[in-house]
């Protein structure tokens, strides 16, 4: 037999236990990111004996250093990203974005593509809900852009590497590049060139909004399931980033790459951004090698275009896309993006 | 008999999702046939967004994550009868 007390002390105990489960939670992560060089410049330093200015010992230091650094981002980040995005959903999005014309569609759909959680494997569904239900090809191909482009392991590996400024410059510059590129797709008027079977697609059923319902156990939950989902994926990528990044950070000699990739080599920008747009991989395992390549000389504009092309353009997606583009299309998004990413490059290597 | 629809193009998301509709149709006792639906055109056709997606009786109940058992219990057992 349960009172109306008795409901009231439950829930409220069990609003406790998650509101101080999660204060407890930040302070023991701020805890650990304050004590972590101090750590390992003991441990390796101290215990292990090794010089911290030799090659052997400053790679080791930075190896162990940024893993730690790196993890306690990921997961502070992932987690708090996924909860926000927990009220947020794509059939939103594509409401929101219904009936918006070209140019303040891009930018809505740009900025959506941001905060909207939405995982390349559901590239070709949102693709065609979006272009099924009438919403312009360019503006949805900025929301496209923006999504891979602007996404928030990025965000917590540059804010923790490098700080507020290129976070807050890398923000600014995925968005202004999923604007013009979605802009000028659709100027170009290639919907000929989207697989026929996109337009003829009859849209049946009840939109379903799957934000609706969540308690917050519910957002906390999926917060957590991400960040472990995400890491499972990750961490061969980050453990190859980091060695590399550990390599170079202590055998590469400085200025070595300087010299050849510098701020007075006019070519850097296009040849890190066409080195780029094959490589497959996703930010957490080339930010490691991009902080290492940053303390080695290579001007931050290069570097963020480097990331940029690696982040934005990736087979799999490519290949993915080909179900809902032609080849056509899929060659001018390509270009159109990387044109952007190299403009921003040498933008930002000029005002930096 | 319930026909249960798991839609999605083939990634582990799918599959898991199609486990857990599995054990909560056993465990609610409900006869249910289970398709795969992965082609992109019969999907947006659903007009879901997100995959995986969960379809009972050709209506969407479930779009864009993946479910506990218990999470499909509690959709599908309104649904039996």
């Amino acid at each position: 037999m349960s009172t109306a007390t008795d409901t009231g002390t439950s829930t409220r105990r069990k609003s406790v236990q998650r509101w101080g489960g999660l204060l407890l939670a930040t302070v023991l992560w701020w805890a650990l990111y304050l004590a972590n060089q101090p750590f390992w410049d003991w441990l390796i330093g101290h215990v292990f004996g090794l010089d911290l200015t030799s090659r052997l010992g400053s790679g080791v230091n930075f190896f162990f250093l940024d893993s730690v650094k790196i993890l306690l981002l990921l997961a502070g980040i992932i987690f708090i990203v996924t909860v926000l995005r927990s009220f947020m959903s794509v059939e939103r999005t594509r409401a929101l974005l219904g009936g918006k014309r070209e140019g303040i569609g891009n930018v809505l759909a740009a900025s959506l593509g941001v905060v909207t959680p939405f995982c390349s494997c559901s590239a070709v569904p949102a693709f065609i809900g979006f272009v099924a239900s009438g919403i312009p090809l360019g503006v949805t191909m900025s929301f496209l852009i923006a999504s891979p482009l602007v996404n928030e392991v990025a965000i917590a590996l540059l804010l923790g590497l490098f700080g507020i400024g290129p976070t807050l410059m890398y923000v600014a510059a995925g968005l202004v590049i999923a604007i013009l590129a979605g802009f000028i797709i659709g100027r170009l008027k290639l919907e000929r060139w989207v697989e026929p079977f996109v337009f003829e697609t009859k849209l049946r059923g009840k939109i379903i909004n799957s934000t609706v319902g969540l308690t917050w156990d519910d957002r906390i939950q999926m917060g957590i399931e991400e960040v472990v989902s995400i890491l499972k994926k990750i961490w061969p990528y980050l453990l190859v980033g980091i060695g590399l990044g550990a390599v170079i950070h202590g055998w590469a000699p400085e200025d070595f790459f300087a010299r050849y990739a510098g701020a007075d080599n006019p070519f850097a920008v296009l040849i890190a951004v066409l080195i780029g747009i094959p490589l497959y991989s996703n930010a957490a395992g080339i930010l490691p090698l991009i902080d290492a390549l940053y303390a080695k000389g290579l001007p931050m504009g290069t570097l963020l275009a480097f990331m940029m092309a690696t982040v934005a353009l990736s087979l799999p997606e490519m290949i993915l896309l080909r179900r809902v583009l032609k080849p056509k299309l899929i060659a001018t998004f390509i270009g159109v993006t990387a044109v952007g990413i190299i403009g921003v490059g040498y933008l930002f290597n000029a005002i930096l | 008999m319930m026909n249960i629809k798991i839609l999605g193009p083939g990634c582990a998301n799918c599959v898991n999702l199609e486990k857990a509709a599995k054990q909560a149709a056993s465990e609610l006792g409900i006869d249910a046939t289970f398709e795969k639906v992965t082609d992109y055109a019969d999907i947006a056709s659903y007009d879901i967004m997100s995959t995986p997606g969960l379809v009972v009786d050709e209506q969407v109940i479930l779009s864009g994550r993946v479910p506990t058992a218990a999470q499909v219990k509690a959709l599908l057992a309104p649904l039996v009868g």
